[in-house]
């Protein structure tokens, strides 16, 4: 081999060096992250909720969004469930009440603006920020389009451009952050709906009044505030008439943040970047010295012969 | 100008000797029409026209384009599959260069030539999926999302494409004839392949830890804390086997052609294929056990006797059981044949737990579920078509399964 100690150790050396650098990178991303104390956040109250779509209908038009295939006054639109898509930031869709005789339910489905969220912690150009008023925004600028935010997402709400070839954006709720939220109005969905279904303030407040509901009508509401601990808890919050995993809810996402769930694989990488090093390094003295032990054999041999 | 004119006959004769195989471009032109490259050219001309719409039109024109699952066949099989299956490279480096197994010398450059190769045409699948592949180098230059998995496997796929490069180096130095650079690209070979060991552990398992965010997503039988482990770990018998295949594959294309592979190693291929085999089976083994660890982990048994489970139990037992007993057997009865058939086998069986973990069972509770559209496995058709054409060119003109002339027996 034509390798000396010199080259090796330099060579280590450049190796262990770059895993000092990914090490910083990465220990930034395993901070703990509590939440904005003054965030801000929607309380919809499913049980004012009558399927009017008039909130879609701001939507729309506040995100100058094309319109839409069915009509905003078509009630054929809750034969389907729909998602949100690059075309409607929020979806209103309808279940059946599952007490006999109800009227059916309409729920209404948008960015939940994680206070920790999966599409931030999954970002590889860190394109998502909770900004301190609770909205999460989205940085079209620096968007690469992997859509790992897209799968990420545990409520399916991030849409993709896929039919843009040149500038392909991802689409979502943005809590009208820019148009409103930072001139001090309050989202279009929220001011639009006729029937006070939803609430904005702040998320402590919220989390209060949705209280104070289902104490004073136990009868009307379910004991349960979804988004107050869901994965690790959104600024959307929802109260309703009826358990959540019948109205299209995931009720399996544990109350974890996400960022916590790859915290353990990422803070493993400094690990490996140093004992990787050592311990290979050290596999390959213990083959050079053979090499080495060989060839001595070999002469002592030859001595012998001779 | 005169000494242009003295030099130019050299010149001519370099790029002859070193492109067109010492032919003249005519005689070379004519050699090309081989039923082999005729059906490449073929597959090409068809991916063509959907290469132009990808990239004129988006990915909605090639791809289901669908919202809820946004990853189809491009990252299933251009990255989740493609990366393990280039694994070849750091296992069988590390395995010569740091473990001191010096008979495996000669599937060095041929495995470090396919994990390049693989890492490359990965990146060339990305560049088809991002939705701005131009700003591919945003997350090393423009805006660093220090907390995403994602940000780990780009930094180390493209570093690690740049080791492999310089690991590479040798050969492509021993081709254009340059002695100088090719001993400084040798003497930083034990550093390069520490560093490309460490990047492959970290983003092979980075590549399964991406799917710790999608826990709700991913079913319960593959979402485990394992998951990191369970790709590291496959990647070594996907690295194993693909050795195995690489040498099965060239042995045959460059039959008879002595000038290209040494005779000497090509009839030493089977006992290196016996010790290649019998190496994978342990690790299957290992990933067998290990597998049934993540199930007692999540204590997911009642899920077993679903059809998913059903789906789980063949992916464990048919594709990876199997090939252990299989290599072993092959071990025992000295069959490099059977060992080779596992090679491809347990190739095939890296492939489907990787489509199984990135599109099949992921989004499995959704009712209604597209996996690809047909324009996007024609594009992949076509892309790797077009790497087994780079593939062979190299293998055709470099020093890979052969040593060469000037340097022979010189490491």
């Amino acid at each position: 081999m034509g390798i000396d100690r010199r080259k090796f150790l330099k060579a280590v050396a450049a190796a262990g060096g770059a895993g000092l650098v990914g090490k910083s990178k990465l220990a930034r991303g395993v901070e703990h992250f509590t939440g904005y104390p003054d965030r801000l956040g929607v309380l919809t109250d499913l049980t004012r909720c009558v399927g009017c779509r008039t909130c879609e209908a701001a939507c729309n038009e506040v995100n100058k969004l094309p319109p839409p295939k069915i009509p905003f006054d078509d009630q054929s639109v809750f034969e389907k469930t729909r998602r949100t898509s690059e075309r409607a930031y929020t979806v209103v869709n309808r279940y059946p009440n599952p007490k006999p005789g109800g009227p059916p339910i309409y729920v209404k489905h948008q960015c939940r603006h994680c206070d920790e969220p999966a599409c931030a912690s999954a970002c590889l150009v860190a394109a998502f920020t909770k900004t301190p008023e609770g909205a999460v925004s989205y940085n079209e600028g620096v968007c690469v389009g992997c859509r790992y935010c897209m799968t990420a997402c545990p409520f399916y709400v991030p849409a993709y451009e896929y039919n843009d070839p040149f500038s392909p954006e991802i689409k979502k709720c943005t809590m009208c952050y820019d148009t409103r939220i930072s001139k001090g109005g309050i989202p279009a969905c929220v001011e639009a709906c006729p029937m006070e279904a939803m609430t904005f303030g702040k998320r402590s407040d919220l989390i209060r009044v949705a209280r104070k509901r289902i104490l004073e009508h136990p009868d009307k509401y379910t004991d349960h505030i979804y988004g107050e601990n869901e994965v690790g808890g959104t600024s959307w919050l929802y109260i309703s008439g009826v358990p959540f995993e019948k109205l299209g809810f995931a009720t399996d996402l544990g109350t974890k943040p996400y960022p916590e769930l790859t915290r353990g694989f990422l803070s493993m990488v400094p690990g490996v970047l140093v004992i990787w090093p050592a311990l290979l390094g050290g596999f390959y003295m213990f083959t050079q010295h053979r090499e080495l032990m060989d060839e001595e054999e070999e002469e002592i041999i030859e001595e012998k012969e001779n | 100008m005169a000494e242009y004119a003295e030099r130019r006959p050299a010149i001519q004769s370099w790029v002859r000797e070193r492109i067109f195989l010492g032919l003249s471009i005519k005689e070379y032109l004519r050699g090309l029409i081989k039923p082999f490259n005729i059906v490449a050219a073929i597959i090409i001309l068809i991916g063509l026209p959907f290469v132009v719409m990808r990239f004129t039109q988006g990915l909605g024109a090639v791809t289901h384009a669908s919202q809820d699952q946004p990853w189809g066949l491009f990252l299933g099989w251009g990255l989740f599959t493609g990366v393990p299956l280039a694994a070849t490279g750091y296992i069988m480096a590390s395995a010569v260069y740091l473990f001191g197994l010096k008979d495996y010398h000669s599937l060095v450059r041929p495995a470090v030539l396919t994990g390049f190769i693989g890492y490359l045409f990965a990146v060339i699948f990305l560049l088809f999926d991002l939705g701005r592949p131009w700003r591919l180098p945003y997350p090393m230059t423009v805006s660093f999302g220090t907390t995403s998995v994602l940000f780990l496997v780009g930094w180390h796929v493209a570093l690690y494409l740049s080791t492999q490069f310089v690991e590479f180096c040798p050969a492509v130095f021993e081709w254009i004839g340059s002695d100088r650079f090719r001993r400084w690209a040798l003497g930083v070979t034990i550093g390069a392949t520490i560093f490309g060991v460490i990047l492959s552990t970290l983003h092979q398992s980075a590549l399964g830890a991406l799917f710790l965010l999608a826990p709700g997503k991913l079913h319960p039988l593959w979402y485990s804390e394992y998951i990191p482990v369970f790709f590291f770990i496959s990647s070594i018998f996907a690295g194993l086997s693909m050795a195995i295949a690489e040498s099965t594959v060239s042995r045959r294309a460059l039959r008879g052609r002595t000038d290209r592979m040494d005779p000497v190693r090509a009839a030493n291929f089977d006992r290196l294929t016996i010790g290649l085999g019998r190496a994978a089976a342990l690790v299957l083994l290992t990933y067998f056990c290990l597998k049934w660890v993540g199930v007692a982990h999540g204590n997911h048994w009642d899920l077993l006797n679903t059809s998913w489970g059903h789906w789980f139990l063949a992916e464990v037992f048919g594709f990876v059981l199997a090939p252990c007993f299989l290599f072993a057997y092959g071990v025992r009865n000295r069959s490099a044949r059977l060992i080779r058939f596992t090679a491809f086998f347990t190739i095939l069986g890296v492939a489907v737990n990787r489509l199984t973990v990135s599109m099949i069972a992921l989004n499995w509770k959704l009712p209604h579920r597209e996996f690809f559209h047909f324009r996007e496995l024609i594009l992949v058709i076509t892309i790797i078509t077009v790497e087994i054409l780079v593939y062979r060119w190299i293998v055709n003109r470099l020093p890979v399964h052969r040593e060469h002339p000037d340097y022979g027996g010189a490491h």
